[in-house]
């Protein structure tokens, strides 16, 4: 039986209804791949973890947007999620890690400690991680709700869907 | 059980240079720096105050004696505690340390050092623990600025 050849089937090539090429334009191409393929990167330094993890499984699902495996290497993340407090003596970790990831690369504050400080301004803590590095999307709240990290990856999604991606340089 | 520990404590320390009183529970011995060790020597070997708990002081600025040096412990045996309270002024702040007695004295006397300025004499490992290399000043004395930020990453604005 398993020496048997399997049939050929021959298949019409012009089914009805059906195209051979789209026209689009390249960056929104590129943007409509890369937005939902989001590698994040947990950068979890605090009580909001318990909400990211929320956020992360079944119930709420950020893997519907293409943006729940976390890679656990900043080299192959492209979205940097800090979700918590940053202390000024973490402060340099990082801009670190920030500085190792590829482009394209975009940052979410996740949670309000992250964001502006929240309710911490003394000498131990960071007012806000765009202090250090660019942020795209700020998600408010102490912790925020899933559905407000839903919202901002959907809000992020846009961003990039809407953005330009350059595939040339000034370097090549 | 603890009030029979406590009646022991008070004829113990009548003899040394100390004030005891009873605190919501807890035996406070307030004495001077320089008898310390005495006093945590007798606690340990005497009546089994085998941890000891914290060290921490609490800044009053108005004071000659600006610092007081709070100590903790804790006896398993007896399940009781005992704090000690020592005043430095501001010129010296400076108590014997208790690394040789208790080994995890060593971490909390630098938090304490970190934090208030106490100086621990005997311990040559005074780091900083929770804060970085580099950092001015004391966070937790009253007149540190509260909103002052020591940053090790330079603002983007």
């Amino acid at each position: 039986m398993y020496g048997k050849p399997l049939p050929v089937v021959s298949v019409s090539r012009e089914p009805a209804g059906t195209f051979e090429f789209i026209t689009t334009k390249k960056d929104e191409l590129v943007g409509w791949a890369r937005k939902f393929s989001l590698f994040p990167y947990p950068f979890v330094t605090a009580c909001c973890a318990m909400e990211f993890m929320a956020v992360s499984a079944s119930a709420y699902d950020t893997d519907r947007f293409g943006a729940a495996l976390p890679r656990f290497s900043p080299r192959q993340a492209d979205l940097l999620m800090i979700v918590g407090t940053v202390t000024q003596k973490q402060a340099p970790i990082l801009r670190k890690v920030y500085e190792q990831m590829c482009e394209p690369k975009w940052v979410m504050a996740f949670g309000v400690c992250a964001t502006s400080g929240g309710f911490y301004q003394n000498y131990a803590s960071l007012p806000g991680i765009d202090k250090i590095i660019p942020v795209d999307i700020y998600i408010p709240g102490c912790p925020p709700r899933p559905e407000m990290v839903i919202d901002g990856i959907m809000k992020l999604q846009e961003i990039i869907a809407q953005g330009k991606h350059l595939i040339l340089n000034d370097k090549f | 059980m603890s009030a029979q520990i406590f009646s022991e404590l008070r004829d113990a320390f009548s003899d040394v240079d100390a004030a005891v009183s009873e605190s919501r529970g807890v035996f406070v011995i307030a004495l001077q720096p320089s008898h310390l060790i005495t006093a945590v020597e007798r606690l340990k070997s005497t009546f089994a105050f085998d941890i000891f708990l914290d060290v921490t002081a609490v800044d009053w600025p108005d004071r000659p004696l600006r610092f007081d040096v709070v100590q903790h412990f804790y006896s398993t045996v007896h399940k009781v505690r005992v704090r000690i309270r020592m005043c430095v002024p501001e010129a010296a702040p400076t108590v014997p340390t208790l690394r040789p007695l208790y080994g995890s004295a060593g971490y909390m006397e630098r938090e304490c050092h970190d934090m208030y300025g106490i100086t621990f004499e005997g311990n040559d490992d005074l780091r900083p623990i929770l804060l970085y290399e580099g950092f001015e000043g004391h966070p937790l004395r009253k007149d540190y600025p509260k909103q002052l930020e020591q940053p090790l990453v330079p603002y983007r604005f």
